[in-house]
């Protein structure tokens, strides 16, 4: 990761590109992240029915790899939808996935 | 006897045209004159008159799309807003060809009730999630699609004495 690969990741959002968490189609349930790491800590605040709605769709792959521009993340992401994770199972393995990530970033950006 | 509107006096004829046309608005004013025993040209002066106040705003059709093989969904959205932008939200969502109605409520907390048509439930969720949410005021939407309809009209119009 270069550091200007990491900064561009780790930017802040314009609203219309920001993620929006749902329960189920067209229930959005007020909590959004305009950011990779206001995206990690909104993790542990959703409803675990949201985790599960938006993985289960591909939508976090694919905001961070389309959105955030990190492939890197999406394919992690990617693989733990593989292992079928759910509720609290679900999101302690995103968290850890996204924050071990987020680390990283943080290291090369500076 | 002649009650009034809210900008000019409607008599019995006026309702009894209004009647007619509500249920089918294809009508000639000969036929409609026949029906009301008076002349066709009192039945067209009645109606312009109605139409130049604004109590006849149009005349639509109503298409059956499902005959049509036109296959959509109709949903409606409670979308809770902070009351300051309650207004602009409306607006946006009116300006939308998918919203085919857009109301706002009072009840514990002021929202808008808004019933939006799409293909399908994957078009109407990214609608929803790419054109509704990030609009500012948006603070939550609850969103029930409509599996069976029962009944769809207009309120049958009745001469208020």
């Amino acid at each position: 990761m270069t550091f200007k690969s990491s900064q561009r990741i780790l930017r802040k959002l314009p609203r219309e590109n920001a993620f929006y968490f749902f329960t189920s189609i067209g229930n959005y349930t007020g909590i959004s992240a305009d950011s990779l790491e206001e995206f990690m800590k909104k993790i542990l605040e959703v409803n675990t029915k949201s985790l599960e709605f938006h993985l289960y769709r591909g939508d976090f792959q694919k905001w961070i790899e389309g959105t955030l521009e990190d492939k890197t993340l999406s394919d992690e992401i990617r693989k733990l939808q593989q292992s079928k994770p759910l509720g609290n199972e679900l999101r302690d393995n995103l968290y850890l996935t996204v924050s071990k990530h987020f680390e990283k970033l943080k290291k090369s950006s500076f | 006897m002649k009650v009034h509107s809210k900008t000019m006096t409607l008599d019995k004829l006026d309702w009894d045209i209004l009647k007619l046309l509500q249920s089918n608005a294809n009508q000639t004013y000969t036929e409609m004159g026949h029906r009301l025993k008076v002349a066709h040209s009192t039945v067209y002066e009645r109606i312009k008159r109605m139409e130049q106040e604004g109590i006849i705003k149009e005349y639509t059709v109503s298409i059956d799309l499902e005959k049509l093989g036109k296959k959509y969904i109709t949903a409606i959205m409670t979308i809770f807003t902070d009351p300051k932008l309650t207004e602009e939200v409306a607006q946006k969502l009116s300006e939308m060809s998918e919203m085919v109605e857009v109301d706002t409520s009072l009840s514990e907390e002021l929202l808008i009730i808004a019933k939006v048509v799409a293909d399908d439930q994957e078009k109407l969720h990214s609608l929803i999630a790419h054109k509704v949410v990030p609009l500012p005021g948006v603070l939550r939407i609850r969103t029930s699609i409509i599996t069976k309809k029962f009944k769809e009209t207009e309120l049958p119009i009745e001469r208020s004495e």
